[in-house]
């Protein structure tokens, strides 16, 4: 039949007459499958499972100010908790401040880097790189030794907000490298990008090792700036400086809470994205690249994006360290560091963002907590030798993890919708109730479900004939009569 | 129906392993088969709970109607394959193929394996570059568009062998088929503009509704590799409804499926072309073809070989030689009356 007429006319005839034609029975075009026998729910998927399930679906219940009310307090815990120096988790060998200070570096970073790698699936071994971008950004600009410094008394910026103002312009040059770094690169894929990006990680550090008149060589670059804020007749140069070293509100605690506000900014932001077409876009990348492209995905500008915004946050990070320390050589940018992130990433669960930043904090503190301890819980150990051997430990439980739960210690579980949360709850009430051995009350089954449906569960499917063809919702409701 | 589903599966003594594989099959069987597999119950989420306005079928519908400027008028065409050849090699994949696709019909396009036909199918929605030809589409010619930029002109497909986002859920699988139409990217998301909300709104309003319309909106939640083969494939065709084609292209989606299954795939069909939508079919099951096509296109070693309604095409002698097949019966008789 040719089509000449409108579609509806053209439905309303073929519809007729291949029907008549065949003289079968038609069922409806939107098949309902059937309800589950109650108690048969996947283990996997029952309200009680683990205790991580519990716990989110205690959390996803919690309606949004209520889920601020129980985040804020955990937060400024966290953040306190280098003050509080309870003595079980506090670290013996070095001030515990300075650890959670790095912590909080290696959180952006883990965030950063789980936006490549645990969002978008680009596997990037050189994510060092950018840290090293931003950290030498930062000093190349504030450092009295560098030709280009722009602080005084050469340059025209004051030293009290020399890190703050500097910060901006390190963030936008990390970003820029990204975007040189992905535009060429990410036209390759899987293992490709990987040795690519490896590369790129160990020209960033040996072209600061090598461009001595401007990162000054193996000799690094001494005296970058800090935020100078606390000035007292104690400390000269505020709060930041390295000199402060007090018991309990060392630098190292100043730097943590400004990462820490660094690090909430990211989650929002990257929160953000994730619950977009963004967030969708990389995950569908990651799923099937070609799928995703054919459905409309512009991969290549995603993928270019999930490096700006992962190499951005590395600079952030790179910028606090190189103001916390004051001071940065080519030898804190090894390749070994990119591997070290990476495995906060893949210990923590790759695409789950606050399991990247337990990630972070596992590989930051396990080494320090042992350092310098002589005993643990009475057995003696020696706990430096631990510490030197924790590239070969943290070997170990990757190896372990990889078999026991390759998913990482809190597995992904993405939101990539913004709205539509209250048919993820009706779906958990309905699991609820399957659960508890009652069907829905007044749930609509379909006629003739699709296929071998209805003989399964031992029914058998309703067919008759829809003269009009149409496919409505009052189809026959039989559900309680299983 | 000879072969009604209800008589097959009596008392779920369904043989086959696909079937119990399929997570609407009785448990115990599945647990007898396949240890654990039993487990794989559904959680079906009733949508008219959360949307009560998704229960009128005819706003279903509407929501679903492709509302895109479509330069093409009803029946003229919409999808022209120009003088199309695809070469690999020294391998003749499509040899100066034409042939139209004309707005609001469902074209066929049939051929025995390895004829062409997903290669003419990859050449229109950009996977292959024809080396000779043009395909031009609603007045503009495919010449070295990208493939989702095809998409965004108003081609969508289907995989023979489904590929879905597999850790996404059949929502989600929805809502980037929608995103093909969003026009905010980063800095919307970023900073949650106005329209980035508004955008996110509409994608699960109007994703909700494809999913109710091609039957899978009670598995909404679910990932989609918890869903059940034919719901998987059902969900195919949902996200590629999502992104507003002009021309939605079916790549076998039949495949596995049995005649239960089939019946109601057909009704889909013709129902998305009811709905405003031109559909080209790729299948090998002749009923099917059939029963839901305008007309057919059929394909043989790269070359058109017979074009035309249901009817004509499937009594023309040269396409049941090359692919339909003679009954053994009527070979007997020919044989006798004449020869070959």
């Amino acid at each position: 039949m040719s089509t000449t007429s409108t579609p509806a006319e053209n439905g309303a005839t073929n519809g007729a007459t291949q029907r008549a034609g065949q003289g079968q029975a038609a069922s409806p075009a939107r098949p309902r499958p059937e309800l589950p026998p109650a108690g048969q729910t996947p283990v996997s998927q029952r309200p009680h499972g683990g205790v991580g399930d519990r716990f989110r679906l205690w959390w996803d219940a919690l309606a949004r100010p209520a889920q601020w009310g129980v985040g804020v307090p955990f937060i400024l815990l966290v953040a306190l908790l280098p003050i509080l120096n309870i003595p079980v988790l506090t670290t013996v060998g070095t001030n515990f401040g300075a650890v959670m200070a790095q912590f909080g570096m290696y959180a952006l970073l883990a965030i950063g880097l789980n936006v490549v790698v645990g969002q978008a699936g680009l596997l990037d071994l050189g994510y060092v790189g950018f840290y090293a971008i931003g950290a030498y950004t930062l000093a190349i600009m504030t450092s009295p030794d560098s030709p280009w410094n722009v602080t005084q008394p050469e340059g025209w910026l004051s030293d009290d907000w020399a890190w703050l103002a500097i910060l901006p312009v390190a963030v936008a040059i990390t970003a820029m490298s990204g975007l040189v770094l992905g535009s060429p690169t990410l036209r390759l894929r899987g293992d490709y990008l990987a040795i690519v990006t490896l590369g790129f990680g160990e020209i960033v550090r040996l072209l600061a090792d090598n461009l001595d008149e401007v990162t000054g060589g193996g000799q690094g670059l001494k005296s970058v700036a800090y935020p100078r804020l606390g000035v007292t007749e104690e400390l000269p140069n505020g709060v930041f400086s390295a000199g402060n070293v007090g018991t309990t509100l060392s630098s190292g605690v100043w730097w943590f809470w400004l990462s820490l506000v660094f690090i909430i900014i990211s989650l929002l932001l990257v929160g953000n994205l994730e619950r977009s077409r963004v967030g969708r876009a990389w995950v569908a990348i990651r799923e099937d690249e070609d799928a995703a492209e054919i459905m409309g995905v512009p991969t290549f500008k995603f993928k270019l994006w999930a490096f700006v915004i992962g190499a951005s946050i590395g600079g952030v990070s790179g910028a606090i360290y190189a103001g916390q320390v004051q001071f940065v050589i080519p030898t804190n940018f090894n390749i070994i560091n990119s591997v070290l992130f990476l495995c906060a990433v893949v210990l923590g669960g790759q695409g789950n963002k606050l399991g990247v930043i337990l990630g972070a904090f596992i590989i930051v503190y396990l080494p320090n907590f042992f350092l310098g301890r002589t005993s643990l819980f009475g057995i003696p150990i020696d706990g430096n030798e631990i510490a030197n051997y924790r590239y070969l430990f943290f070997g170990v439980a990757l190896m372990v993890l990889m078999v026991f739960r390759p998913q990482g210690l809190i597995p992904v579980r993405q939101k990539l919708l913004t709205y539509g949360r209250e048919l993820y709850v009706a779906a958990r009430r309905a699991l609820a109730r399957v659960h508890d051995g009652a069907p829905p009350a007044a749930y609509a089954t379909s006629a003739a479900a699709s296929g071998p449906a209805g003989g399964g569960a031992g029914r058998t499917p309703a067919t008759g004939t829809r003269p009009d063809g149409a496919t409505d919702h009052d189809e026959t409701t039989d559900g309680g009569t299983r | 129906m000879s072969n009604e589903p209800g008589g097959m599966g009596a008392g779920g003594e369904v043989g086959d392993a696909h079937l119990s594989l399929s997570a609407d099959a009785g448990a115990p069987l599945a647990e007898k088969y396949l240890p654990g597999a039993g487990l794989d119950e559904p959680v079906l989420v009733d949508v008219t709970d959360v949307r009560p306005e998704l229960a009128d079928s005819a706003l279903v519908d509407a929501i679903v109607a492709a509302d895109r400027t479509v330069r093409t008028e009803v029946g003229e065409p919409l999808l022209r394959m120009e003088d199309v050849s695809v070469v690999f090699g020294g391998l003749t994949a499509l040899d100066s193929v034409s042939f139209d696709i004309r707005r609001g019909e469902i074209l066929g396009l049939i051929g025995p394996n390895g004829a062409g036909k997903t290669t003419a199918f990859n050449a229109m929605t950009g996977v292959y570059r024809p080396t000779k030809g043009l395909v031009r589409f609603d007045g503009q010619v495919l010449g070295k568009a990208k493939r989702n930029e095809i998409t965004r002109l108003g081609i969508a497909r289907t995989f023979q062998n489904i590929r879905l986002f597999n850790e996404m859920t059949a929502l989600e699988n929805v809502v980037v088929g929608t995103d093909a139409r969003h026009r905010t990217s980063v800095p919307g998301a970023l900073l949650r503009t106005r329209r980035h909300r508004q955008e996110e709104r509409d994608a699960i309003d109007r994703s909700m509704a494809i999913l109710e319309f091609v039957g899978v909106g009670a598995r909404a939640t679910e990932k989609a590799r918890n869903l059940s083969y034919g719901e998987q494939r059902r969900l195919e065709i949902a996200r590629a409804l999502a992104t507003e084609p002009k021309l939605l292209c079916l790549d076998e989606p039949a495949a596995g499926f049995n005649p239960a299954e089939k019946e109601a795939l057909m009704d889909l069909i013709r129902h998305i072309r009811d709905d405003g939508y031109t559909v080209l079919l790729i299948e090998h099951d002749m009923r099917l073809v059939r029963g839901v096509t305008d007309r057919i296109v059929v394909l043989e070693f790269g070359k058109v070989i017979a074009e035309g309604s249901p009817e004509d095409v499937t009594a023309d002698p040269k396409v049941i030689a090359a692919y339909l097949g003679v009954p053994d019966e009527e070979l007997a008789e020919g044989d006798a009356d004449a020869p070959a």
